[in-house]
């Protein structure tokens, strides 16, 4: 089957054009065939899954196979191959499994949607896209793909392109990634002018012998922009939040846990780069340990169901990246795994939600759980999960990450992460509060969604709860025995860690309950209270609006000198010479003055000139 | 090769021209259907060549040569070789494509194919031309018909239009001949006879102060025509104002003729000009790319957008010569064939929406997806090929360009400016081109619909067979980069052999 | 004696009256008699060198006659064209005809 895994992206990537081109007219066709094309991919997955584990394909015994794509003899050759190890094999299963779920919930959520076929177009591309990501062996290929996801990322965003703030977001989301791609193109430039290829074990073959440190610093911190961009790390967070102008199904799948994932698994793929840098590692760790904390602290004030999900994505991510900066592969990837599950079931509860009530504003929903109970009663166990709460999936990997921060002398992480922790819960039941329980709200029709959409769910569910005990630290051969970095290890629990992560989860859900849980005032009276807090808050710290300030004052307005200057200032160069040209013309014009005779006389006068001057020899000669 | 493919290649036209003359005017389709065979002919056998081409012997093939003017050692001779093998099939497929794109032109049809293929005669004549006395002949006869095009047939300022793109041309024709007639004079005296040829006069040994001296001529005569800052302002006016179909040829294959010439009469006849003057020309593609892609973004004018994106994807190639290395230079000529495609797919799209709509104002469009939606999913492409997205040719010629540049290690202004930090200037506007175009994108097809433009059609029919094919050109080169590459390649190799091996100097900075 | 020399002298002054008569007249047939004054001392200069430096040929005589036949043919022409203008525009005064000026 590992021998054959390269089909894994290319059923996606032939349902692509047949949507597009043969079965767009067929809407249940193309529901289908994209289905079909995702469940192979997610049938070879488990299958190359179930090879690694059986056939011994280690982290440090990878399968490989490739072939020249591009070759220049003697200067560049760039593969298209297949890197299968275990870190691939999870992520592979990952993001087929979701992607399948994803795409059975779509029948019901789109159902109705002028553009359903295209829609299911555009998933399978982008599951083909982010496949073909996951398999690369080399920073070519993989930065190929990661153009392409976004490329999905932004068509899907803007994919109800008759509003005017989706394709706002799309571009939004296609820029700010691009910035970040730039940097990354850099970074792996730099390590192809050093070491001459692309390829990821060559490259961590060659890597630690390298000496130059400062200039693998620079292509280190290139490279770690791109994981900045599109895990959405801060300063370059600003396009996921707005992405939820996407339908949610992309949220859920795109936007929560595949491919916003693909940072972090860029930084996986690249860890040989990282871990030889001890600095690159602490700017990693605290650039994802800040990012966790600010999401989340934008998350607590936000009404929009599907915002407040996205700034914890964010806010998750920021784990995710700090795991590995603080040189915990296995937890960054464990957490990985969790989050996929569940934050795409919040993300499908949610759009349970939206489908039932086309509300986003979870200030005007409430009581949903009389009508909605198998939304509901999933959604309530992701949270637990996501909130960290024993023995859900979240739990797990959360606490690998808080110990490992722990465990490495990272004080200070561990403190904000197990801040995050609190807050986390917190924002999560002020949501599940506020929305699903209390009383009904009047004008409210609130029905549960078909099974396409409930089924997933329950699945989702399932995994939420279970797949956090691969990597518990009491299983041995877990997780870490076969996701990791050097040397295979085994964490040991931790149990003052775990015993306070889960206190700190337990107390923010109580906090919730206490503010939110039935009516009270308090919440107002304190954003009253702590008003300036509370609008930097909700104004997201007021990021956006700096970013839109540079862009339309510092850019756009160099464009329009840079526009004037070669408007006036070039061209009226240019210009100028042919208006000289034209005006001394114009002047010189009137020596003719069309009068014969003056005409006559000139040229009499020339021919004299002309034979004294042609005679003057003769003449002097006489003369002398 | 008995049969002379390349000298059919460029006769065709000239076929299809002579036939319309025998054709009445009121026969409007029968014109455009003689034009389209006429094309269609030099298509196929260009696609033919490209494909018989021999990669394993390499160099010029498919060679003919009639003497012409024995006395000044001026002969027929034609071949083409791995750098300009990709342009004859570029410009095969934007003429072909260029004549369905004017296909619903109805004023003074007749003349207007009759110039058209002319113009595309002169192209063909000067990507096969092995003798630098007919590729000079052929680059005027590209240049004249152009006048008449914009005069006659264009929109927007017309006159005052063609008038600047033919005064600038011209001027910098003028540039380039003296640089011919100064290499000519220079050789026949080193060899003892007059020739033309340029594999023969590749072969003199020029002096370091000559080499700088035509160079620099060449840099500017050709330079024109890329164009490089700041002698760039007669593109973005021509073309606005050209129709249609020329505005496709012009910035699709017009632009290369400069290109192609500062490389062949320039880089390969004078390497050590070359390196002389590479630093300029790096300093100077920055402000193409960087400068023209902000202009880009500033735009109201739908045509004046891509004009300037033409501005800013020259420079690129620019920095491929400039690199003077085997992938720079590579990517130059890759992106010389994907920057002409992509832009031909722009105006032929263009100039779709401008004639049903009768306006190219962005500010007035909106949600026009909703009424043409393959025009705007075209389109997109279109942009996402100038964006440098992976699967697309522009995105392998950039990256490759990118890579040349990258790996060129000189130091200039005395060692305090590395020539990376250039390229990562040149780099950044990768970001400044999503920008522009993805914000173009938005403002004219994404939206609320726009009840105004309910008339328009989507493209139907013949309008169509541009945008599939140069679509499907951008994305066979795309996902399948060795089929161009290789090729490329072949006629590369010997040019950098011969770069590297003259004398290493210093540049101009 | 008659010398060559005043031949010449005949021939200058008549060159002069000849080339003052073409700057300076208004009227345009004045205008061309000036020329055939002009062209008449070249004539005699022509002959008179003739006669006194080569005896023995006639090449001198020849040209002297292309030049009456050029004149001649010259004289039909201007006058054709004078008589036109004069006709369409009942002038022939010379300062008006300064119509190819720009």
């Amino acid at each position: 089957m590992i021998n054959h895994a390269w089909l894994i992206p290319v059923f996606p990537a032939l349902a692509f054009p047949i949507i597009i081109f043969l079965t767009r007219r067929v809407r249940p066709l193309s529901a289908l065939v994209g289905i079909a094309a995702i469940g192979a991919s997610f049938v070879m997955a488990v299958g190359v899954l179930r090879e690694v584990l059986l056939n011994g394909v280690t982290m440090a015994h990878p399968v490989e196979y490739a072939s020249t794509w591009l070759g220049i003899p003697g200067l560049l050759k760039i593969e298209a191959g297949v890197l299968i190890d275990p870190l691939a094999a999870v992520m592979l299963l990952v993001v087929t499994l979701v992607a399948l779920l994803v795409e059975i919930y779509s029948v019901g959520y789109m159902h109705g949607d002028p553009g359903f076929s295209t829609f299911f177009g555009y998933l399978s591309l982008f599951s083909a896209s982010m496949l073909g990501l996951v398999l690369a062996n080399n920073y070519f290929m993989i930065f190929f793909f990661w153009e392409l996801v976004g490329l999905c990322s932004y068509l899907l965003i803007g994919f109800y392109y008759h509003k005017q703030s989706a394709a706002r977001a799309g571009l939004k989301a296609f820029v700010t990634n691009r910035v970040a791609d730039f940097g990354f193109m850099l970074g792996f430039f730099f390590l192809f002018a050093i070491f001459g290829t692309f390829n990821f074990r060559e490259l961590a073959a060659a890597i630690p012998s390298y000496q130059n440190t400062g200039f693998l610093a620079l292509a280190a911190a290139l490279v770690f922009i791109g994981p900045i961009g599109k895990s959405a790390q801060f300063p370059l967070h600003v396009w996921l939040p707005d992405a939820m102008e996407g339908p949610t199904p992309v949220s859920a799948l795109i936007h929560a846990a595949t491919m916003v994932a693909a940072g972090v698994y860029l930084l996986a793929r690249a860890f040989v780069l990282f871990a030889s840098l001890p600095g690159i590692m602490l700017l990693v760790a605290y650039v994802g340990g800040f990012t966790a904390l600010f999401a989340a602290t934008i998350a607590i004030t936000q009404r929009d169901i599907k915002r407040i999900l996205a700034y914890s994505t964010i806010s998750q991510l920021g784990y995710m990246v700090m795991a590995m900066g603080i040189g915990s592969m296995t937890a960054g990837m464990f957490h990985l795994m969790t989050h996929a599950f569940f934050k795409a079931l919040l993300f499908l509860g949610a759009g349970s939600v939206i489908h039932a009530l086309e509300e986003q504003d979870i200030f005007r929903m409430g009581g949903l759980y009389k009508d909605m109970k198998v939304t509901v009663s999933t959604f309530v166990i992701a949270a637990l999960a996501l909130a960290g709460v024993p023995p859900l999936a979240g739990f797990w990997s959360k606490d690998e990450i808080l110990a490992g921060a722990f465990d490495h002398g990272f004080t200070g992480l561990y403190i904000i992460g197990t801040l995050v922790a609190f807050l986390t819960a917190f924002y999560m039941f002020r949501l599940i509060f506020v929305a699903f329980f209390g009383d009904r709200r009047a004008g409210l029709h609130a029905h549960e969604s078909p099974l396409t959409m409930t089924v997933p769910l329950v699945i989702l569910a399932v995994l939420s709860v279970v797949s956090g005990f691969v990597g518990a630290p009491f299983v041995s051969h877990g997780f870490s025995s076969f996701v990791y970095y050097g040397e295979p290890h085994h964490i040991e629990p931790n149990y003052g860690v775990m015993l306070l992560s889960t206190i700190v989860a337990l107390a923010g859900i109580g906090l919730a309950w206490l503010l939110y849980g039935r009516p009270s005032d308090v919440p107002a009276r304190l954003a009253e209270r702590y008003r300036s807090i509370y609008k930097l808050l909700v104004n997201k710290y007021y990021i956006d609006e700096v970013y839109l300030w540079l862009f339309h004052r510092v850019g756009l307005g160099l464009a329009e000198a840079f526009n004037w200057h070669d408007r006036h200032v070039v061209d009226g160069v240019f210009d100028g010479v042919g208006d000289v040209t034209r005006l001394s013309g114009h002047k010189l014009r009137l020596l003719q003055t069309g009068n014969l005779q003056t005409y006559a006389l000139v040229i009499f006068t020339a021919v004299v000139i002309i034979a004294l001057w042609m005679a003057a020899p003769v003449l002097g000669g006489v003369i002398q | 090769m008995n049969f002379p493919i390349l000298t059919a290649i460029m006769l065709a036209p000239v076929a299809g021209l002579l036939l319309i003359l025998l054709i009445p005017e009121r026969e409007q389709l029968t014109i455009k259907i003689t034009a389209a065979a006429a094309t269609f002919v030099s298509l196929v056998l260009a696609v033919l060549a490209y494909v018989q081409y021999d990669h394993a012997r390499g160099g010029l093939q498919f060679l003919q040569d009639i003497s012409w003017v024995p006395g000044f050692g001026i002969n027929y001779s034609v071949g083409v070789d791995g750098i300009s093998m990709p342009l004859v099939l570029l410009t095969a497929i934007v003429i072909f494509t260029g004549v369905f794109a004017s296909w619903d032109m109805t004023q003074r049809v007749k003349e207007f194919f009759i110039f058209l293929l002319m113009l595309v005669t002169g192209v063909f004549g000067v990507f096969i031309s092995r003798d630098l006395f007919f590729f000079y002949l052929f680059f005027e006869v590209a240049v004249i018909p152009m006048y008449l095009l914009i005069g006659i047939w264009g929109s927007t300022r017309k006159e005052y239009a063609a008038m600047k793109l033919t005064l600038y041309l011209l001027v910098g024709s003028a540039f380039a001949l003296i640089g011919i007639i100064a290499l000519f004079l220079y050789a026949s005296q080193q060899l003892g006879y007059a020739t033309f040829d340029i594999q023969t006069l590749a072969t003199v040994k020029y002096d370091l102060g000559f080499q700088k001296f035509v160079f620099f001529l060449m840099l500017i005569g050709f330079g024109v025509l890329v164009p490089i800052w700041p002698l760039h302002l007669w593109s973005p006016d021509g073309h606005v104002a050209a129709p249609t179909a020329v505005s496709m040829l012009h910035a699709g294959v017009l632009m290369k003729l400069g290109a192609y010439g500062l490389i062949r009469a320039g880089v390969f006849l004078f390497p050590e000009g070359a390196k002389f003057w590479a630093p300029l020309i790096a300093v100077l593609c920055i402000v193409n790319v960087v400068y023209g892609a902000m202009i880009a973004m500033v735009q109201r004018d739908l045509k004046f957008v891509i004009g300037y994106s033409s501005v800013s994807h020259m420079g690129y190639v620019l920095l491929g010569i400039a690199s003077l290395n085997i992938l720079g230079l590579d990517g130059a000529v890759s992106q010389m064939f994907a920057h002409g495609i992509m832009t031909a797919l722009f105006f032929a799209l263009v100039g779709n929406i401008y004639h049903k709509a009768h306006t190219r104002e962005i500010a007035s469009f909106g949600g026009l997806a909703h009424q043409m939606p393959r025009v705007a999913a075209g389109f997109l492409i279109g942009g996402l090929a100038s964006l440098g997205l992976p699967g697309l040719n522009n995105f392998v010629a950039e990256f490759l360009i990118f890579m040349g540049s990258f790996t060129r290690d000189q130091a200039l202004f005395g060692g305090i400016l590395p020539f990376r930090i250039l390229s990562i200037l040149a780099i950044s506007g990768i970001v400044i081109t999503a920008t522009y175009i993805l914000r173009v994108v938005m403002k004219t097809f994404f939206g609320p619909r726009k009840p105004e433009w309910d008339h328009l059609e989507d493209a139907r029919g013949v309008e169509m067979v541009p945008v599939v094919v140069l679509i499907a050109t951008l994305l066979l080169f795309g996902l399948l980069p060795s089929l161009q590459i290789d090729m490329i390649n072949n006629g590369i190799t010997p040019l950098v052999a011969k770069v590297e091996a003259a004398k290493a100097i210093g540049g101009i900075f | 004696m008659i010398t060559l020399n005043h031949y010449l002298a005949v021939g200058g002054l008549l060159f002069c009256i000849g080339l003052f008569g073409a700057l300076a007249k208004r009227n345009a047939i004045a205008v061309l008699m000036g020329i055939e004054l002009m062209l008449n001392a070249v004539n005699i200069n022509l002959v008179a060198f003739n006669h006194f430096l080569a005896p023995d040929q006639v090449t001198g005589q020849i040209f002297a006659i292309f030049v009456i036949v050029v004149a001649a043919a010259e004289v039909a022409v201007g006058l054709a064209l004078v008589l036109n203008i004069y006709r369409r525009r009942l002038d022939s005064n010379i300062d008006d005809l300064d119509w190819l000026k720009w």
